[in-house]
């Protein structure tokens, strides 16, 4: 895991997305920040709802069209957020590339994996559909897919589920991108296979210097790959840092509400430790701090003041009634 | 099954044609002869009518097997050779129908998805409403006299104008003939001719597809694949064309059986009123002179056709769903 | 697929069925029933008589002009609503009962009973129903009574396997298995259980086969084996109208009164099958 160095290649500024639907507006996203730097593993953690996905869909234009998008994203200096067609077009795919969580339902049932890779080297590249299918071939040797000269002509639903995942990395590789953004990728996929792609990503990490943003709700996964963690609390990071540091000293009532939760062969406790309460409706907004109604240490003032991201050591933690200090997660 | 069904169909062809209360007969050798036994006789011989109705139908079941549908009291001429000198006319209609409904329904459905509930979307809906509302009849009487009679943009009914004798036979399609022939003026007459009541034939399809491509498009518009397309950076255009509507399009295969009974119902009036020579207006005159040989001729061709038209549409669905084809 | 009961609410319509199209359709096919059921009252002229000049284009006092027995042409369309309308109804809801009884007694009995029927339906579903409907009414003779009957016989097999369908998949379903296990009879079971939740599918579809039926009457009477002139069979007037290209009313008025009620059924039975559809997701 190398250290992030320079300026960020992807830097979120007070990004607010809401969805419209029918009786009012879902926050979805509301006023995050978030910063990825080349070459760096960051893992976006947040149960469902959270908004982690919207948080990349926005960046990238890919949310339907019943949602409103403010904010700031900038891709390489570029701003995403309102940016024209042709300029969203080109990245994605081109420079951003992105994986998704179901690989049966986000590959076309109709078409072969070889003319859906290709379809993904021509958008951006002007090859020859021959030269493309025989890069969709080389594409899918990269991510380990045995016998790939002949699984390029097969179809999706000919192939099995860590199969059909390595496709869509292979897609998403095609053009040599600076990001890719994994939307859960391992999540529909059993544990040993799950291994297998987080395999495939760490070697293409290692290789190539890949960028990666990891979205999950799996701890484990990001133990395994991240650099560095952002943890993400109804719409909004409550904690950023290196994945060392938040692990081991969380700082958050949330994040370490989170690792304490999780089920440990080292300690057997007789029982698990959920954080008691609900995540908060983002139809109704909460006032002040989402969190405050779950928290053990909340105070008056967290009710009616949302909190920002301070610098605590090397991490950054949404809380106003720091310092409390806590170890190994407890 | 099919066997089964065909012979059923044979059966009530051949029951309906003995439920007519009027004397067949009475035509065939005209009413002053309708006592003369000998003539009544020679007659009933000479039509098969002779014989208890079981023996009649078994004779009519052997004679069929042998490809002998009977001769027909009208033409005079057997069945199978009337049918098979019709057969070119209906399927040239039937052809030009199937492709102006076929590709302007999916065009249309695809259009209509793409810019929901905007004009263009109502617009196409009223079309393939009206459509399936309007008797077919009534459309090309309107046509012909909007069109031909008032603004002689298009020519009158028939196959052919008056006095024109048809090109040399190779398809018995007579535009695909003059093309052959090297007739070009005759072939694009002959076009000109087959516009109207193919696009008549062609409406009620044209409605039916429209709807299921464009229901099956909207469908198609939410699921994952589609994020996926967009993800790479394709054009919206294109992501239209190239993967929702090559998984829309296929639900329309399943209608094709069915709009094929639906277009061989309209045929039947379309080529009556544009006096087109083929199996629909040789029902109509076998139906109104009570012709029963023709009758059931027709009626076995049309159930034949039916069964015919559902088998191909099975084959096609396997062929263009993937997930059937290699099952 | 779902299947649910006609609600039975009493007083305010629900809001799922108060959609224009819903509206809008029952609106015009109500006007039109007013009509078959009160015209000779208030009718411009009679249908079967002569006034004025042959083939008049339409005017203040013919409003849709004469035909080539100088008849009325306004007053024709709207009389051949009793001719047309009626019949329609007739022949569905003919072929809904003989095709909901044979069909319901094919999918709760099966066996044996279930396949003879159902090949029956299979044949006569496969034999193309213009050609069965010409058939039938050519060898009964013209005459809207045969044309009717030959409709009846083109029209119940659908319906006797819309019912099959939605017995068999109704019929496993518990509220049934315990009123079978409580000894209930059959034909108790089928009236009071199957049948009602069976229905909704069959009524939608019924809707929408009027305008179909409709259709036929017309093409049929336009081939000359349904209604006789003189009547104002909307079909028989279009084939009067069809010698006339340029007296165009003829033909064209019946055709517009086909097209209000068939577009107004269509409205209805779509609308109807959106709303039902709503309910059954709820």
């Amino acid at each position: 895991m190398s250290e992030p160095k320079g300026e960020p290649l992807l830097e979120v500024r007070g990004l607010d997305v809401r969805f419209h639907v029918s009786g009012g507006s879902v926050h979805a996203v509301r006023g995050l920040d978030l910063s990825v730097h080349r070459g760096e593993v960051a893992a976006v953690v947040g149960e469902s709802g959270s908004g982690k996905s919207a948080t990349m869909l926005a960046a990238l234009g890919l949310l339907d069209p019943n949602a409103s998008v403010q904010g700031s994203v900038r891709f390489d200096g570029v701003e995403m957020i309102g940016a024209p067609g042709s300029v969203l077009r080109g990245v994605r795919g081109g420079r951003i590339g992105m994986i998704f969580q179901d690989p049966m339902t986000s590959l076309n049932p109709v078409l072969t994996i070889g003319r859906q890779i290709a379809e993904a080297v021509i958008t951006h590249q002007k090859v020859s559909p021959k030269q493309a299918e025989a890069k969709a071939v080389e594409l899918l040797e990269t991510v380990t897919m045995p016998d790939a000269k002949n699984r390029v002509r097969a179809f999706p639903h000919e192939l099995s589920g860590g199969m059909r995942q390595r496709v869509m990395i292979a897609m998403a590789l095609a053009n040599d991108p600076d990001i890719l953004i994994a939307d859960e990728p391992t999540t529909a996929l059993d544990v040993t296979i799950q291994a297998q792609i987080l395999q495939v990503l760490r070697t293409l990490q290692v290789e190539r210097g890949l960028t990666i943003v990891l979205i999950t709700h799996d701890l484990g996964v990001v133990a395994g790959l991240a650099d560095t963690v952002h943890v993400m609390y109804a719409g909004t990071v409550v904690e950023a840092g290196p994945v060392v540091d938040v692990f081991h000293r969380a700082n958050h009532p949330y994040t370490a509400g989170l690792l304490a939760s999780l089920p440990r062969l080292d300690r057997p406790e007789r029982e698990l430790v959920p954080i008691g309460g609900m995540p908060p409706s983002l139809r109704n907004e909460p006032a002040g701090c989402a969190f405050a109604p779950r928290c053990r240490h909340a105070v008056e003032s967290c009710t009616v003041h949302a909190p920002k991201l301070q610098s605590v050591g090397a991490l950054r933690v949404a809380c106003d009634v720091l310092p409390f200090g806590t170890q190994d997660g407890r | 099954m099919m066997p089964f069904l065909l012979l059923g169909i044979v059966t009530i062809a051949f029951g309906i044609s003995r439920l007519i209360p009027a004397n067949p007969l009475a035509s065939i050798v005209g009413e002053r002869q309708l006592n003369n036994e000998v003539v009544v006789d020679a007659a009933k011989a000479r039509w098969g009518l002779n014989g208890s109705i079981p023996e009649q139908y078994v004779k009519y079941l052997k004679n069929m097997s042998n490809g002998d549908l009977g001769t027909s009291f009208r033409t005079r001429q057997s069945v199978v050779t009337d049918l098979r000198e019709r057969l070119p006319a209906t399927l040239e209609l039937g052809v030009g129908a199937l492709l102006i409904g076929g590709i302007g329904g999916v065009a249309l459905g695809a259009i209509a998805a793409s810019r929901k509930d905007r004009a263009i979307d109502h617009g196409a809906r009223l079309f393939s409403l009206l459509g399936s509302s309007l008797p077919v009849f009534w459309i090309g009487l309107v046509f012909l006299s909007i069109l031909y009679a008032r603004l002689g943009w298009f020519p009158g009914p028939g196959r052919l104008p008056p006095r024109t004798l048809p090109p040399p036979r190779f398809t018995g399609f007579y535009s695909v003939d003059a093309l052959i022939d090297g007739d070009f003026s005759l072939f694009k007459e002959c076009l000109k001719r087959l516009a109207m009541p193919c696009f008549v034939l062609g409406w009620a399809y044209m409605g039916s597809i429209s709807r299921l491509v464009r229901a099956a498009m909207l469908d198609e518009l939410h699921a994952d694949y589609v994020r996926t397309a967009r993800a790479k950076g394709l054009k919206e255009r294109t992501v239209l064309r190239a993967h929702v509507l090559r998984n829309a399009w296929l639900p329309t295969l399943t209608i094709l059986g069915f709009s094929f009974a639906q277009l061989l119902t309209a045929s039947v009036l379309t080529e009556t009123i544009f006096q087109w020579n083929g199996i629909g207006s040789y029902a109509v005159q076998a139906a109104q002179t009570l012709d029963y040989p023709a009758v059931a001729g027709v009626s076995l061709f049309g159930g034949l056709a039916f069964l015919l038209a559902n088998l191909v549409t099975d084959v096609l669905y396997a062929v263009a769903d993937p997930k059937i084809r290699l099952s | 697929m779902t299947s649910t009961t006609i609600g039975r609410k009493r007083g305010r319509i629900a809001p799922e069925f108060r959609r224009p199209a819903i509206i809008g359709g029952a609106a015009v096919a109500a006007a039109w029933l007013i009509v078959v059921l009160t015209v000779s009252w208030w009718a411009p002229y009679k249908p079967l008589e002569s006034v004025g000049r042959r083939l008049d284009s339409p005017s203040w006092s013919h409003w849709l002009g004469t035909d080539a027995l100088s008849r009325d042409v306004f007053t024709r369309v709207l009389y051949g609503a009793r001719q047309t309308l009626p019949i329609s109804v007739a022949v569905i809801v003919c072929a809904v009962t003989i095709g909901s009884i044979v069909g319901s007694i094919a999918g709760y009995v099966g066996g044996w009973l279930d396949t003879v029927l159902m090949r029956i339906v299979d044949v006569t579903v496969a034999f193309p129903p213009i050609f069965l409907a010409m058939a039938v009414a050519a060898a009964l003779g013209p005459g809207l009574r045969n044309a009717f009957i030959a409709m009846v016989i083109v029209w119940w097999p659908i319906y006797a396997r819309l019912l099959r369908g939605q017995v068999l998949s109704i019929k496993h379903r518990d509220h049934i298995q315990a009123a079978v296990s409580i000894g209930a009879k059959p034909s108790r079971i089928l009236r009071k259980h199957v049948i009602p939740l069976s229905f909704t599918p069959a009524l939608i579809n019924a809707t929408l086969d009027l305008g179909q039926v409709v259709i036929l009457t017309a093409t049929l009477s336009f081939l000359g084996l349904g209604a006789k002139p003189p009547s104002p069979e909307w079909g028989a007037m279009i084939t009067d109208g069809a010698k006339y290209f340029y007296q165009w009313w003829v033909a064209v008025a019946p055709g517009l009164a086909i097209l209000t009620i068939g577009l107004a059924l269509n409205f209805l039975g779509d609308g109807l099958r959106d709303a039902f559809d709503v309910r059954a997701r709820r």
